[in-house]
């Protein structure tokens, strides 16, 4: 078999590393515990940044040192893993997160004990490198969302050729499933004028169904509950390179506002793709604790970990907002949390042609 | 042997009655049988501490069997019995014992013992009356050479007299021994088995009602086996309803030293008290009342007393009037009389503590398990001698994100209610344990997390409760700062013993990063470099805090170069002797001194290097330098390395 060259970006990728494997062994040269020094990535640890408007890690560093039995196993799993992107990227090969992980199991100590370890693995090569993990040939296995409106795109073929169509005629009824990587994906032509982001894959059907993208020239995203990276990045694109609002339609519970917030601030756990990804100007549609009283929405009560996580965003920096601070507190006083699809106790055609019309029109996107 | 007739005899002279059983038929509640779930572990605890206490005072190793069945078709009706090898009670005293409240041997003596005040027995005898209307059922024999006698009997609660049902001779199933068997309403709960308890209506006491080591503490499972740890003597053999067995042995066949007898002490009498003593006082003069009826008070200072209360010392003591009865006491108190004797008190013992916890929880010391145990000085609270006990048991077997479990005893009988106001508690919480190596969310005022049991034992003539129904133990501030103190010893051996656990795991999770994850990681990234393995010696010296050892040798034709490093990275001076061997001449030591031997030389060095000090040594040879030996110095503290090559 021959060896396929390698082209200039993955050659560069690889560099990136290798700079990493050769700062560890000069470390030991240099008789230096070897040791890795990495953003913390919790939320006391992400700041603002006025410039991109997203938020992003701060200056606090954790260190992964050999002197403690976590850090020595963690720079051991970081070579194995380092040395299997090599090879990788030498071989024109790739694989999912989950491969990765099954791979590690013939490492011996090097070995992952659970598919979270090795993820964190690669976000973390990712922040020390500044480098996405599908420049190392990786990709998540999250299946892709999907996307229905008016646009018109051209996609990359397996083949090398192109393919174009259009969103709404030439999809099915559930729309076009997003790609790993969208950047390949070029907008050719659209009449929409906003983006609604949507939580649950009964309402995305729903607003299909009643044709509110016609109605309202709405380009339609499901977002199948924490959106994957993808998908992120592809509403970043449609508000950044289309100039369209985006909104996002949740259920009303603090772990739909988490939805939100990684939409419109990027995620705690990958803040160092927020520029990349994150879509400040994304609004929240709803549902919002006032809602649930305003629309006398049917409910259910909260539990422990609803009050957990409603008392977990009070210290949230992303959530520090007066807006926020009142629907937490209002949430958490009626102790009432309630599901977008909820509405329908006024009727299968209330949410599009009373809710969505009279958010958008308070929100000034109508 | 032979003494147990004349004992059981003795016994029964002394016995006396007190009339309260309508009282006591209206107010069952302070006597542990407000619920139906408490009645039944307070009626088996009767009994079972019946039958101790009778052991004990007897000299005999308990053997009690204790077995509840449930009574066939109907709701919340159970068989409580209980059988123990014991003196047995003499025929006459039978239906006293049973029949009638307040009648007991140990109500007018000041001693240590499990039932203070009496009523133990017969109030569960009533209880089981006044839901069933059953009778309850004795059988009982005092020597293998006397017949057993069987009794059913009830007791007339407007009299307080016990009304015999059956009386008859009978064959007993045991040589010597009482058993019991009572039919009573309650309700059982299984507290061997993980899962949860149904709390009936009105009592409120869910906070201790999670399972943890010991069980359900609320249960008759429990009650037995917390019985089982403070008295390892004892055999105690337990068949519940469903079947379950489980025999609690002994773990020693010393039985606890044997309570002795005292008199009040003046201190710690009330008006009361000091009436009821007037009232049956076998005396009939009110001086010779005083000077043999307290502990510490002579002919003198009770003539002195009858003059500073202006009685006439001739009076009859029962003919005082409540205002006589008040100058007494006046007096009494007035007086300086000597702190009371303090070798009436029985504790458990540090060893026998340490091992009825080791026998009920399989703990051994030996397999990392801690158990300690520390028991204090008499000490005196208003006049009544008391001592604590208390002890730790520190093991990974039991649940380390939970709050310790604390198990409290008065006079060798498991406290299983109130634990939230018991003076052993509120001592323990006012303790700051993170000083002592167990975490405590909240700071003090909270008991501590961590996978230990933590015992307190509070022996007295008189342990002071919060309430007649004997739960908790009263916050005395004598009692409060003794139970801290031995609590606090054994905290110390804790302390000790979890700190020498953490350098044990930082020295075996640093041995692993050396010998097993930094080579592999060294290899890896050397080989992925295509690059020499470099020498980790100086790294691994840098984390274990040893003193390195690293050779280099150059070697030019017939002669070796060596040079020597040594580093210190552990924070303290290290002096010691490096000694080399060479096979060969050695052509140059410098500063080393040669010994010669066999065609062998050896070289020594006395080196002392500061915390972080460097040397270097050279020398020249004709031969290859062997590995480096150190003397004055321990193995694992030093690493030996080598630069260019594998380790010589």
């Amino acid at each position: 078999m021959t060896k396929s060259i390698i082209n200039e970006r993955d050659f560069k990728t690889l560099k990136i590393l290798m700079n990493l494997v050769e700062d560890l062994y000069s470390q030991i040269v240099r008789e230096e515990i070897p040791h890795i020094k990495i953003p913390t990535r919790t939320k006391l640890n992400i700041e603002f940044d006025e410039e991109s408007e997203v938020w992003v890690y701060g200056d606090r560093l954790s260190e992964r040192s050999a002197k403690r039995a976590r850090g020595a196993y963690q720079l051991l799993k970081t070579a194995y893993v380092i040395d299997f992107l090599k090879y990788q990227l030498e071989e024109n090969r790739s694989s999912t997160l989950r491969e990765l992980y099954y791979i590690s199991e013939g490492w011996g100590k090097a070995k992952f004990r659970e598919q979270q370890e090795s993820d964190r693995l690669i976000e973390d090569l990712e922040i020390i490198t500044d480098v996405q993990r599908e420049y190392f040939h990786i990709t998540p296995e999250e299946d892709g969302a999907n996307i229905f409106g008016p646009i018109r795109l051209r996609e990359r073929l397996r083949s090398g050729d192109t393919r174009e169509f259009h969103c709404i005629d030439d999809v099915g009824e559930k729309g076009y499933p997003i790609p790993s990587n969208v950047d390949n994906l070029e907008f050719i032509e659209h009449d929409a004028k906003m983006v609604i982001a949507i939580e649950t894959g009964g309402m995305y059907a729903r607003l299909i169904e009643n044709n509110f993208y016609d109605e309202y020239d709405a380009i339609l995203v499901h977002l199948k509950g924490q959106p994957a990276r993808s998908t992120r990045r592809l509403i970043k694109r449609l508000n950044e390179e289309l100039k369209l609002p985006v909104v996002v339609f949740t259920d009303g519970d603090p772990w739909s506002y988490r939805i939100y917030a990684s939409v419109a601030y990027g995620s705690i756990k990958s803040a160092h793709l927020s520029e990349y990804m994150a879509c400040p100007s994304a609004q929240f549609i709803g549902i919002r604790p006032v809602d649930i009283e305003k629309y006398k929405l049917p409910t259910d009560r909260l539990n422990d970990q609803d009050i957990k996580a409603l008392e977990s965003m009070k210290t949230d920096p992303r959530f520090d907002t007066e807006f926020w601070r009142e629907q937490i507190e209002l949430q958490l006083k009626m102790n009432k949390k309630a599901e977008q699809q909820a509405l329908a106790r006024y009727g299968l055609d209330y949410v599009t042609s009373v809710y969505l019309p009279e958010r958008l029109t308070e929100m000034g996107i109508i | 042997m032979t003494d147990f007739l004349t004992i059981a005899e003795e016994l029964a002279k002394r016995q006396r009655a007190i009339s309260v059983a309508e009282f006591f038929e209206k107010n069952r509640h302070i006597l542990g049988f407000d619920s139906k779930r408490k009645s039944l572990i307070t009626a088996v605890k009767e009994a079972v501490d019946n039958s101790l206490d009778a052991c004990e005072e007897t000299g005999i190793l308990p053997d009690v069997r204790v077995e509840i069945e449930r009574v066939e078709g109907e709701k919340d009706v159970y068989k409580v019995i209980v059988e123990d090898n014991g003196p047995g009670i003499v025929k006459e005293q039978i239906p006293n014992v049973f029949g009638r409240l307040l009648y007991g041997s140990r109500f007018h003596s000041i001693r240590q013992s499990r039932g203070q005040q009496g009523i133990g027995i017969s109030a569960a005898v009533l209880y089981a009356q006044l839901t069933t209307g059953k009778p309850t059922r004795i059988i009982s024999r005092i020597h293998p050479s006397k017949p057993a006698y069987y009794y059913e009997l009830m007791i007339n609660t407007q009299t307080n007299e016990p009304e015999i049902v059956v009386e008859r001779e009978t064959e007993a199933p045991f040589p010597r021994g009482t058993r019991v068997e009572l039919e009573l309403e309650g309700q059982y709960v299984a507290g061997y088995k993980e899962g949860t308890i149904q709390e009936e209506g009105g009592s409120n006491q869910s906070e201790e009602n999670s399972f943890r080591m010991i069980g359900v503490k609320q249960s008759v499972y429990g009650y037995l086996k917390s019985t089982a740890i403070v008295n390892p003597h004892a055999r105690i053999f337990f068949r519940d309803p469903y079947g379950f067995e489980e025999l609690f042995e002994r773990a020693t066949t010393e039985l606890p030293k044997k309570a002795i007898e005292i008199k009040p002490h003046p201190e710690g009498i009330d008006l009361g008290t000091l009436m009821k003593m007037m009232r049956y006082t076998e005396r009939t003069k009110i001086i010779s009342f005083l000077e043999n009826e307290f502990s510490r008070l002579g002919r003198r200072t009770a003539k002195e007393i009858c003059a500073i209360a202006n009685v006439d010392p001739d009076m009859n003591p029962r003919e005082a009037s409540r205002e006589e009865a008040m100058r007494i006491l006046k007096a009494l108190k007035s007086v300086k009389i000597s702190a009371p004797p303090l070798d009436c008190l029985s504790p458990i013992g540090e060893e026998m503590l340490k091992k009825g916890l080791m026998k009920e929880f399989n703990l051994n010391p030996k397999e990392g398990d801690f158990v300690e145990a520390v028991t204090r000085q008499p000490s005196v609270y208003l006049g009544n001698p008391f001592l604590v006990e208390a002890a730790i048991a520190y093991s990974e077997k039991f649940p380390k994100e939970e709050k310790v479990e604390l198990i409290r005893y008065a006079n060798r009988t498991p406290l299983l209610y109130q634990q939230g106001g018991c003076a052993i508690t509120q001592a323990i919480e006012k303790i700051n344990w993170r000083n002592y190596g167990l975490s405590q969310p909240g700071g003090t005022g909270n008991l501590p997390i961590g996978p230990a049991i933590i015992v307190v034992h509070v022996a007295s003539t008189n342990v002071p409760y919060t309430s007649e129904s004997k739960e908790a133990v009263a916050s005395v501030d004598e009692i409060l700062s003794e139970i801290e103190l031995a609590v606090r010893a054994v905290a110390r051996k804790l302390k000790i013993f979890l700190d020498r656990q953490e350098i044990l795991k930082k020295r075996k999770e640093k041995e692993e990063i050396i010998s097993e994850v930094l080579p592999l990681f060294v290899e890896k990234i050397s080989k992925m470099l295509n690059k020499e393995k470099p020498d980790i010696s100086p790294i691994i010296a840098k984390i274990m805090g040893n003193v390195l050892i690293q050779s280099k040798v150059e070697r030019n034709g017939e002669l070796y170069r060596v040079i020597i490093r040594l580093k210190n990275y552990d924070d303290a001076m290290r002096s010691f002797r490096l000694y080399q061997s060479v096979k060969g001449d050695v052509v140059d030591a410098k500063d080393g001194k040669i010994k010669r031997m066999d065609g062998m030389v050896t070289l020594s060095w006395d080196v002392k290097l500061k915390p972080g000090e460097e040397k270097f040594i050279e020398y020249f040879s004709k031969g290859e330098p062997q590995k480096p030996v150190v003397d004055g110095i321990e193995e694992e503290m030093v690493t030996i390395g080598m630069i260019g090559g594998d380790s010589i």
